[in-house]
């Protein structure tokens, strides 16, 4: 699904990832843990193919094909979704219209015919029962106003429609009371399958209780710094990031 | 080349602009330049009565003496008034067809490429997707056909060209044109009284709400031609009416004027809404060609509790000059206006709205949007008065601006002047770019950057397009995208 080989980047002339080596399979879930400012996130980007993250060293191969010359894009479009750390507010943009438009936009990309509106809105009920959501969010304008927990919610409506390959879920966690966590956990966890991967880049050990990770790898400064399975997520809880050389304010 | 070919060729050339054809048909013609002789020639083809004559012969001689206004932040060489021909209209068997099956089929087939309906019997079968709404087909200087005129009759409605009127209604002509924008109001309002040539009117009767959109399509053709046409449109008291107008130009590399009127006038507890979805040819992205349109909008809300609405999705046109206002004269009235002016490459665009609060507990409303990309420069111009006995009058405004690329000048000039201590007047503005944030989160999505960039802006302008009339909210908002083509990047 996803190999991502010896990857340096900068943002703003600044070098953030210093030689990353990843390998995802599909049916996998990885999680990717490490202190604030370490990078997670601009992998996240570098992977997503966002302007300003210049990968200056590695290669990516995604499904075949050499990532990092798909523009953002059509990376979207061949199934590389990514959950946001912070959704973006689109003032005015219907959320049904936007969902609609992504959905068709990776149906055109499989040979498929777009879904007017009648058939999108029975794929929507059909998702939203599995989910256990409704969909009084998607009446409003795009993440406009939303809370933050809201936001994280649209998240895994939206991928839940794109049915994506590769989802990288940066920090979708944060910010979640106990029952949104579970409920966002759910929609994670029905994404799983053979031909589907998952990363998620978390601060908290507490969603990989809900969602288990077959690996988890902690980045430090740019650089893996450690793998294991789920019980290293257990030990960083517990022992916190000193053993890699780091203190991390309160 | 036959006018097919002409069609094929100017489409593969364009690209973005998709109503840039002409159409090869044979025109009446008066010959170029602008005299007593020209104005006289317009009316004796339109058999006008001679107070109709006096009229434009004395705002002809008035227009002589007026000056091109130039407090516009708009650009332009020097207009050559004698280098165009003030009437256009195709040649017909008939003076003025009757039937569409006596319309010349090549005007017939213009407008079905257009995409507006003409023929009733598509929409009287029922036919899915034509729109419940009633046509004046304004080509060139002249109307070459009204649908649904019958229909309309039947219930007290007037719908007809305005040289029609001129002729079968004229105690209704000679009360209101210029009581609304006088003949010499303004240097093009008073070119555009000696020389109009045709456009539409519109009388509702009292207490009737007018069942089906009414709109007029407006259409150059012919080149080095100037367009002066003429709305007039009177809802009587207690009456409803909603009317759109369209309008496109086949691109010319040749600048070309369209000078026109309109007035509006809403008696006691009437209601207007007025609409304009403004498509002219805008020149191509060196900003070589496109329309002049200079053009005086106004509107009298005479009646108590009346309301008159104006929107404007203004895309086109190389230079858009126009102010559609309310004079709120009636106690309790509404004004509105709602416009979003989107400019790309060379395109300029000085346009905004005037309102006059004269009656008390008058009520005003402003919601601009102005997206600029390219090097093109919009300005929104807008004026809120209030006049001493406008007790208790209120006023909102919001202009929003929005940058794509840093070539281009978004600008916002608000006049207020409050002579009543009882006003309450609120004006906000803001200038935002669309934000790395947003295109990137689009694009995650899997949308192209410009149909990002299309959706993005639809946002923005959502207030306004949301008072369109549904049968064009569609279109409208799929021009909104085209005319941002290429200012991705
Ligand atoms: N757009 C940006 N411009 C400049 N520096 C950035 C930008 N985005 C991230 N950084 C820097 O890159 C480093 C890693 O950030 P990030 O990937 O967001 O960390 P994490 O997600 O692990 O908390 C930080 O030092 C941060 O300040
Ligand atoms: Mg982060």
């Amino acid at each position: 699904m996803l190999e991502i080989k010896n990857i340096h980047a900068t943002v703003g002339g600044n070098a953030i990832l210093k030689g990353i080596n990843l390998t995802v399979n599909g049916g996998e879930v990885h999680a990717i843990m490490g202190p604030n400012g370490a990078g997670k996130s601009t992998l996240g980007n570098v992977l997503a193919g966002r302007d300003g993250y210049d990968v200056t060293a590695g290669s990516v191969t995604y499904r075949g094909q050499d990532l990092l010359d798909m523009a953002p894009d059509a990376r979207a479009r061949d199934g590389l979704f990514m959950g946001f750390q912070y959704p973006v507010e689109l003032p005015g943009v219907n959320g049904m219209t936007f969902l609609r438009m992504a959905a068709n936009a990776v149906r055109g990309h499989r040979g498929l015919e777009p879904l007017d509106g009648m058939d999108f809105l029975k794929l929507l009920k059909t998702k939203m029962a599995e989910l256990e959501m409704d969909d009084a969010l998607l009446k409003r304008s795009v993440n406009v106003g939303f809370s933050g927990g809201e936001k994280k919610r649209n998240e895994i409506i939206q991928m839940a429609i794109m049915d994506p390959h590769l989802m990288i879920l940066d920090e979708t966690d944060s910010g979640l009371d106990i029952d949104a966590l579970k409920l966002v956990s759910q929609g994670i966890n029905l994404m799983r399958g053979e031909d589907k991967a998952i990363v998620m880049i978390t601060h908290y050990q507490r969603l990989l209780d809900y969602v288990k990770p077959d690996f988890v790898h902690v980045l430090v400064d740019g650089r893996f710094v450690d793998s294991g399975g789920p019980e290293l997520a257990l030990k960083l809880e517990r022992e916190g990031y000193a053993a890699y050389g780091v203190h991390e304010a309160a | 080349m036959s006018s097919i070919e002409t069609q094929k060729t100017i489409e593969e050339a364009s690209g973005d602009y998709k109503y840039g054809f002409v159409t090869d048909i044979e025109m009446d013609m008066a010959p170029k330049g602008l005299n007593e002789d020209i104005v006289r020639f317009i009316s004796a083809k339109k058999n006008e009565p001679e107070w109709m004559l006096e009229y434009r012969l004395k705002a002809y001689r008035a227009w002589l003496k007026a000056e091109d206004p130039e407090w516009a932040r708009v650009d332009y060489p020097e207009i050559d008034f004698q280098d165009i021909h003030y009437y256009a209209a195709p040649k017909t068997d008939a003076d003025n067809p009757k039937s569409l099956d006596e319309i010349d089929p090549d005007i017939l087939a213009t407008y079905e490429k257009l995409g507006i309906p003409l023929r009733e019997q598509e929409v009287l079968a029922g036919i899915v997707g034509s729109p419940n709404v009633a046509v004046d087909a304004v080509f060139d200087s002249v109307s070459v056909a009204t649908t649904y005129k019958a229909k309309l009759e039947e219930i007290g409605v007037i719908f007809c060209s305005f040289s029609e009127a001129v002729l079968e209604h004229p105690e209704l002509i000679k009360k209101y044109l210029g009581s609304v924008v006088p003949a010499g109001d303004n240097f093009y309002a008073t070119l555009n009284a000696a020389v109009f040539s045709d456009g539409t009117f519109v009388y509702i009767p009292k207490g009737v709400r007018c069942p089906m959109e009414l709109s007029t399509y407006f259409r150059i053709n012919t080149a080095n031609t100037g367009q002066f046409e003429r709305t007039l449109i009177i809802a009587d008291e207690g009456s409803h009416v909603s009317y759109l107008e369209g309008c496109t130009a086949p691109m010319r590399d040749e600048n070309q004027l369209h000078a026109a009127v309109v007035e509006l006038i809403a008696l006691d507890d009437a209601e207007i809404k007025y609409s304009t979805v403004q498509n002219w040819y805008p020149g191509n992205k060196d900003g070589v060609g496109g329309i002049y349109n200079f053009v005086t909008k106004r509107g009298v809300c005479r009646g108590k509790n009346s309301k008159i609405s104006w929107t404007q999705v203004e895309t086109g046109s190389a230079i858009t000059w126009k102010y559609p206002s309310c004079i709120l004269q009636g106690d309790g009235s509404v004004g509105e206006f709602y416009s979003v002016a989107i400019t790309n490459n060379y395109q300029q665009a000085d346009t905004g709205t005037k309102m006059i609060h004269i009656g008390k507990n008058t009520t005003s409303k402003i919601i601009s949007k102005g997206i600029s990309a390219g090097f093109a420069q919009n300005t929104y111009r807008g004026m809120v008065k209030i006049m001493p006995g406008a007790e208790n009058a209120r006023n909102f405004t919001q202009c929003d601006s929005l940058l794509m690329g840093d070539q281009c000048g978004a600008h916002t000039v608000p006049y207020i002047e409050v002579r009543n201590p009882t006003a309450q007047v609120e004006h906000e503005a803001t200038t935002s770019k669309i934000s790395e944030d947003q295109m990137f989160y689009c694009l995650q999505r899997g949308l192209e950057p410009e149909e990002a960039i299309s959706m993005i802006v639809n946002g923005f302008c959502r207030e306004v397009m949301q008072q369109l009339p549904m049968e064009f909210a569609v279109e409208a908002q799929k021009l909104l995208g085209i005319s941002l083509e290429g200012s991705v990047g």
